[in-house]
């Protein structure tokens, strides 16, 4: 097990800069996930600390140790490619034994920790076979048993479940995560998914154009989104911005009536006020948000439904409870309570955080 | 059975004019294909006064040429010769092909792209114009009638570094780097996992040059003056100079020389095909 930091790292190609010198600190046995949209530089960013493409600029410490100049398998830590990366003419106990190509241990001790691993996997019955005759999801789990039969200091995973079906996905996502109790190692996931940030992370990195954003647990950036992008980023369906301008004592929203703010910032008159769907239900509460539109249309997922209501060109989604499905065309009134509302500078798109 | 039924069944409507006339195109093409080889075996089988009937079957079929070809030391020496020579150049073909190949699809560095276009550009030289360079090459360094001097113009070849090119790029580079993280050095990886991974290539690369260097004449018969370094078809040449056209003889010869082909051919059709789609070139 170990730490990885990052300080002030940088990416070039050529004039071009993918990653703008970002600082992290990850913690001994901690599980990050690095999330972004594409070209947002997070596969770039594991990539430096695998070893597989040069730094820039900065440094990077595996443990303390500053690997910069080190070579990927001086490193000591395993990766999982999103294309399994398992070899199509070795059996699943070749590919497994291939982690361990430099160790130095008896070859008992390597068939006893393939066959560890593959327990561990639930590869065991397919030792044999070759990576033809398998699943996505088994090939899935014989690359995690090539990182793991090395007891790495650190995984990385490059988007590993990307290639694999929706029911597949859930599945291996929680078995990641069984796997990273059990072992302990610490362990850097990159993914676009949103979905997996949330379930597998302790920590989650939200990068966009080769910046960090913001680092926090799951629920810090679901309740304390620092700015536009990341609200929207996290959290499914995203979240509802609607402008608004402040005046005295409240904020008058475009869409229509006002709103109590608690504070006003001093810098700014326009902001977006941010509502999650989740939040938004056609129950009343005693202050807050209410928006009435059309409904536009109806999204029954059976443990609630989703409704798309409009006004003024603008559509907002709320949620009603699953029994509760409102019908298309009706007029329609959602509320939100004061404390589940979001504020952002127009401008700037930062949060407000005391607005 | 109705009128449109044709005597197998398949309703004639089903059958386009188009098809017949591919299938009688590929016919007469199988025709003119078979038929030299045919006479080929035809003509081993007489002696030499059946020599000029024409006719396919023998009138009285005999296995003397076989017997006096085979009996003969120097024929030995000449199978040998061309067998030592096409295996050494497809191995070493193989090999240098393939490395260099690797190296240009998975290594980014300066002067990569020029490296590339200059060994594609001796594609475009015809092997005419190389033979005299190659042969003052040969005598300066003294490998007139050696083995090296019919192997060494061969040993890599353009056409081969393209192709292999080509398929390395196909290979997913997180293969290799996966590779590299669990520690294996560039040229392991290349041996132990890339190689493994364009095996059709491989086969195409070695069963043309095999095939290449089994019948090749021109080179061979320029380089070599000893008749016991003659490759095959450099001393099949010889019975029609030497003995005055002994027919008889070079085809019991050439029908010989013929199974090796052959043999490659029965066992790696599914490769020879791939390969040639693959490579998009004649076999």
């Amino acid at each position: 097990m170990a730490t990885i930091e990052l300080d002030r790292l940088v990416k070039r190609y050529g004039q071009t800069t993918v990653v703008h010198g970002i600082d992290l600190s990850i913690q001994d046995g901690e599980f990050v996930v690095l999330v972004g949209p594409s070209g947002c530089g997070k596969s770039t960013t594991l990539r430096m600390i695998a070893g597989l493409e040069e730094i820039s600029g900065g440094e990077i410490r595996i443990d303390g140790r500053v690997v910069n100049n080190l070579q990927p398998k001086d490193r000591n830590i395993a990766m999982v490619f999103q294309n399994y990366a398992i070899y199509p003419h070795m059996s699943v106990a070749e590919n497994i034994a291939f982690g361990l190509y430099r160790s130095k241990l008896t070859k008992d001790e390597k068939r006893r920790r393939v066959e560890q691993a593959a327990e561990t996997l639930g590869l065991s019955q397919l030792l044999e076979r070759r990576p033809s005759a398998l699943s996505g999801g088994q090939r899935q789990r014989v690359a995690i048993g090539r990182a793991m039969v090395r007891d790495p200091a650190a995984f990385l995973f490059d988007e590993p479940l990307s290639n694999l079906d929706a029911q597949l996905r859930t599945q291996m996502r929680i078995e990641i995560k069984r796997l990273h109790h059990r072992l302990g190692t610490t362990s850097v996931f990159v993914t676009h998914d949103q979905v997996e940030a949330m379930t597998m992370a302790d920590r989650i990195v939200v990068m966009r154009d080769g910046h960090i954003l913001q680092v926090g647990t799951p629920l810090d950036l679901y309740e304390k989104p620092v700015d536009v992008f990341t609200a929207r980023f996290i959290g499914s369906p995203t979240m509802n911005l609607m402008p608004a301008s402040l005046r005295e004592g409240g904020a008058e929203l475009s869409l229509g009536g006002t709103i109590e703010v608690p504070r006003s910032s001093p810098k700014t008159s326009d902001i977006l006020v941010g509502v999650r769907p989740q939040d938004l239900v056609p129950t009343a509460g005693a202050r807050g948000l209410s928006v009435t539109g059309t409904v536009a249309v109806v999204e029954t997922l059976g443990s609630e439904t989703f409704v798309h209501i409009e006004n003024s060109g603008q559509t907002i989604i709320g949620s009603a409870p699953g029994r509760q499905i409102p019908r298309i065309g009706d007029k329609l009134t959602l509320h939100a309570p004061a404390e589940r509302l979001y504020y952002f500078d127009k401008v700037t798109e930062k949060a407000l955080t005391a607005p | 059975m109705s009128k449109a039924a044709s005597f197998e069944g398949l309703p004639m409507s089903r059958i386009r004019p188009g098809r017949i006339l591919a299938w009688t195109l590929l016919f007469i093409g199988g025709v003119i294909m078979v038929t030299p080889l045919l006479f080929m075996l035809s003509t081993s089988l007489k002696d030499a006064s059946q020599v000029y009937d024409l006719r396919v079957i023998p009138e009285t079929p005999t296995l003397d040429n076989y017997i006096e070809i085979l009996g003969d030391g120097r024929f030995t020496r000449w199978f040998v010769n061309s067998m030592i020579i096409a295996v050494i150049v497809t191995l070493s073909n193989v090999f240098f092909d393939s490395l260099v190949g690797y190296t240009l699809a998975k290594f980014r560095f300066r002067g990569r792209y020029i490296v590339f276009v200059a060994i594609l550009s001796t594609l475009m030289i015809p092997t005419e114009m190389l033979v005299l360079p190659w042969y003052l090459m040969a005598s300066q360094f003294g490998w007139l009638d050696s083995y090296w001097g019919i192997m060494f113009p061969g040993m890599m070849t353009a056409f081969g570094t393209f192709l292999m090119k080509q398929f390395f790029e196909g290979v997913p580079d997180d293969f290799l780097e996966a590779a590299r993280i669990d520690g294996l050095n560039e040229f392991t990886i290349w041996w132990k996992i890339a190689m493994p991974l364009v095996t059709p290539a491989l086969s195409a690369l070695a069963i043309f040059t095999f095939l290449g260097n089994w019948t090749a004449f021109f080179w061979p018969l320029i380089v070599t003056t000893s008749a016991e370094l003659y490759t095959l078809p450099v001393g099949l040449s010889s019975f029609a100079v030497e003995q005055s056209i002994q027919w008889e003889k070079i085809m019991t010869g050439a029908s010989i020389a013929t199974l090796p082909t052959l043999i490659i051919f029965l066992f790696l059709q599914r490769y020879i095909v791939r390969g040639v789609m693959l490579a998009g070139l004649k076999g």
